[in-house]
């Protein structure tokens, strides 16, 4: 491979909703930034209302940023001409939650599939044909719902086709927001393994959205924790979960419904008072002080740096090196314990 | 506690809430198609019971037939539905309006279309109250206000004058919460209360829901497809699959050696953080459609285990304290979950 610049890189982003000069401004995404290495499953983890799906927009040049910057390589899509970008679009895909909403309900599922290649006037008919049959069966869709509609396919079914929707451009750059967050559980589980595979076929790389811990932490290399438009942690997916750095991070983690067969469960849970603050009003310092059970006085005035507390693990925490220690002590009791047995 | 006209039954003398054999059909413009077949279940005094499926295998269906919430233009039910001995199938509409909200209660999973946007939540609550028990409003409105408290809102008396629409997410359910455990019912069912919260949310959600149950001695048929969730706070637990029960439990001992491949299959679709990319077990195929029910075991389509024997429809067996609807359960060693 001759690039050698991240696929995505994004630099200090501000996304602002509001009128310039009204008083409500809402800052939904608020100095982000982070590099997606080409080939990289790079997860985003947060709540309602911590810009997770602002971001992933403004990734495909859907939302122009407020300030900042996101490069594509070393193209900036946002200071392209209209028509270039249009072009250059094509390259960076997005798939959302809802597959029922994907969907025009008096288009089959081909037609759907053939239109971004009619839209960017690829091929044949013929051509662009058998490109979207080609796709559906990548997918594994059964070749026989081709030509239905949506409404005769199950949630699964249309997730599939909107997956193949979405690489019929070939792309090199897939945006999942929440994307399997709508399905069944064993539906779920083929759906993950389908974006394993594909970014295998297609060297793809992904910016994994979602709520879920648990799914973000299978499939990602990497992950960032988001928190009211900032981000709190970022790290290698399972150093993230197993040894998190960031209270928020360990809260949800813990606020995750573990299967445990032992009677009563052993582990400590950590529940968060209060709920995510208004966006109208973001709080002073650190924004999660609200609701941290570790927040001081110092939490509530002075901002906490991002920093790089170990190699290739980053956060925003005043707390961090805390964080570490206690960790690095339970990591290695727990090896005591091993060794013992 | 009073018990409201006891006859014991052969089956299960203790349970609180003891359904046989429920058949529910629903009326759509192609006609009556079956959705319930067969379902038997119970709920002792101050349990939690989980009602574990993927959508569409009509664990919601069965919480609405119990509270007979279903149009009986449109829908049909048969078996036997007991409620501390009585027959809620047979009861009137006037003993149902008596029993709902007062005896058993409901909170669903999308607060916001259970409140009514033009009341304020507190005159919602003080309704329920008033519905049931002899109180002036002044009295009413102080009980709501006191339900508020009770589930950890702050400004309780604020609170009360305020519209759905001015709360969160949260707080909603907590109110819907308030609303169901105000008259101290002795069932609660909740039907995927906290799907649409956030966990962190979820998690306070929970405490509160299973702290007030305690207190209130209130049983909670906990309706969910998250088996983490049942883990952390039921009793026993049962599964669902295309409108049959197909296999029941203790919690724990059930996760541990789930015994109905599809239960096992369920656990195992879960990514939990060691399982390497791409190697996720999922369930091949779709549940099947209520006008196409396979003839002999209904999973058997989607199932690896079936052989020939499954083309005959399993019946629900009972071991100790398990229930399991497959016929190769003794010699199939499924995986369960890991201690």
């Amino acid at each position: 491979m001759t690039e050698t610049r991240p696929a995505v890189a994004v630099d200090d982003l501000h996304v602002t909703f509001g009128r310039k000069r009204g008083s409500v401004r809402i800052r939904a995404v608020d100095g982000v930034s982070f590099d997606v290495p080409s080939g990289e499953i790079f997860g985003v983890i947060g709540e309602s209302g911590s810009g997770k799906s602002t971001l992933g927009r403004c990734i495909v040049g859907l939302i122009e940023p407020s300030s900042g910057t996101v490069r594509h390589g070393d193209i900036d899509p946002f200071a392209m001409p209209r028509h270039a970008f249009n072009e250059h679009r094509r390259k960076y895909q997005i798939i959302a939650q809802d597959p029922n909403a994907a969907f025009n309900p008096r288009m089959t599922m081909l037609q759907s599939v053939c239109e971004p290649l009619e839209i960017a006037g690829i091929g044949s008919r013929a051509e662009r044909r058998e490109r979207a049959l080609e796709m559906l069966n990548r997918v594994a869709l059964a070749p026989e719902l081709a030509n239905r509609y949506p409404h005769e396919l199950s949630g699964g079914q249309k997730q599939r086709a909107n997956v193949a929707r979405a690489l019929v451009l070939d792309p090199t750059v897939l945006v999942c927001d929440e994307v399997v967050a709508a399905l069944d559980v064993s539906i779920q589980a083929g759906m993950l393994n389908l974006f394993w595979k594909l970014r295998q076929e297609f060297d793809l790389t992904y910016v994994f959205i979602s709520h879920d811990l648990r799914v973000v932490g299978h499939i990602s290399d990497r992950i960032a924790v988001m928190y009211f438009g900032k981000i709190v942690e970022v790290g290698p997916a399972r150093e993230v979960l197993q040894r998190p750095l960031h209270p928020y991070t360990e809260a949800l983690h813990s606020a995750e419904p573990e299967i445990s067969v032992a009677p009563a469960d052993a582990r400590q849970r950590i529940v968060l008072e209060g709920e995510i603050p208004s966006a109208i009003a973001p709080p002073s310092g650190c924004r999660f002080h609200t609701r941290c059970p570790m927040a001081v006085d110092r939490c509530r005035s002075e901002e906490p740096a991002w920093r790089e507390l170990i190699p290739g693990r980053h956060v925003a925490c005043h707390f961090a090196e805390d964080m570490l220690r206690r960790s690095d002590g339970v990591q290695r009791s727990k090896e005591e314990v091993s060794a013992a047995e | 506690m009073q018990q409201v006209g006891v006859r014991p039954t052969s089956a299960s003398r203790d349970a609180l809430l003891d359904i046989q054999d429920l058949t529910l059909s629903l009326r759509d413009e192609l006609g009556w198609v079956q959705v319930l077949s067969g379902v038997s279940l119970s709920v002792k005094p101050q349990e939690i019971l989980g009602v574990v499926g993927e959508s569409g295998c009509g664990k919601s269906m069965t919480a609405l037939s119990i509270l007979r919430l279903l149009s009986p233009r449109t829908s049909r039910l048969g078996g036997r539905i007991l409620f501390g001995g009585k027959d809620l199938i047979a009861a009137s509409e006037r003993e149902m309006t008596a029993i709902r909200g007062r005896h058993i209660s409901m909170i669903f999973q999308e607060p916001m279309s259970a409140l009514d946007p033009v009341f304020t939540v507190g005159h919602q609550i003080a309704e329920t109250v008033q519905r049931h028990f002899k109180l002036g409003t002044k009295e009413a409105n102080e009980r709501a206000v006191e339900a508020l408290d009770s589930v950890g809102i702050a400004g309780p008396r604020h609170v009360a004058s305020l519209y759905p629409m001015s709360l969160s997410g949260g707080m909603r359910q907590r109110v819907m919460i308030a609303m169901a455990l105000v008259c101290e019912p002795r069932l609660l069912i909740a039907d995927e209360p906290t799907t649409a919260l956030d966990v962190t949310i979820q998690a306070q959600i929970m405490d509160l829901l299973l702290g007030l149950a305690d207190k209130t001695g209130t049983a909670i048929m906990f309706i969910t497809h998250n088996l983490g969730l049942v883990s952390q706070s039921c009793d026993r637990m049962i599964t669902m699959y295309a409108g049959q029960v197909i296999e029941g439990g203790p919690v724990a001992e059930t996760l541990r050696q789930p015994r109905h491949p599809y239960t096992a299959g369920l656990l195992h679709s879960i990514p939990d953080g060691l399982r390497e990319r791409g190697t996720l077990h999922s369930i091949a195929g779709r549940v099947p459609s209520l006008r196409a029910m396979p003839e002999g075991c209904r999973f058997g389509p989607r199932c690896g285990h079936a052989v020939q024997v499954c083309e005959q429809p399993p019946a629900l067996e009972l071991v100790d304290l398990h229930e399991i609807r497959c016929h190769r359960w003794k010699e199939l060693e499924l995986k369960g979950a890991q201690a």
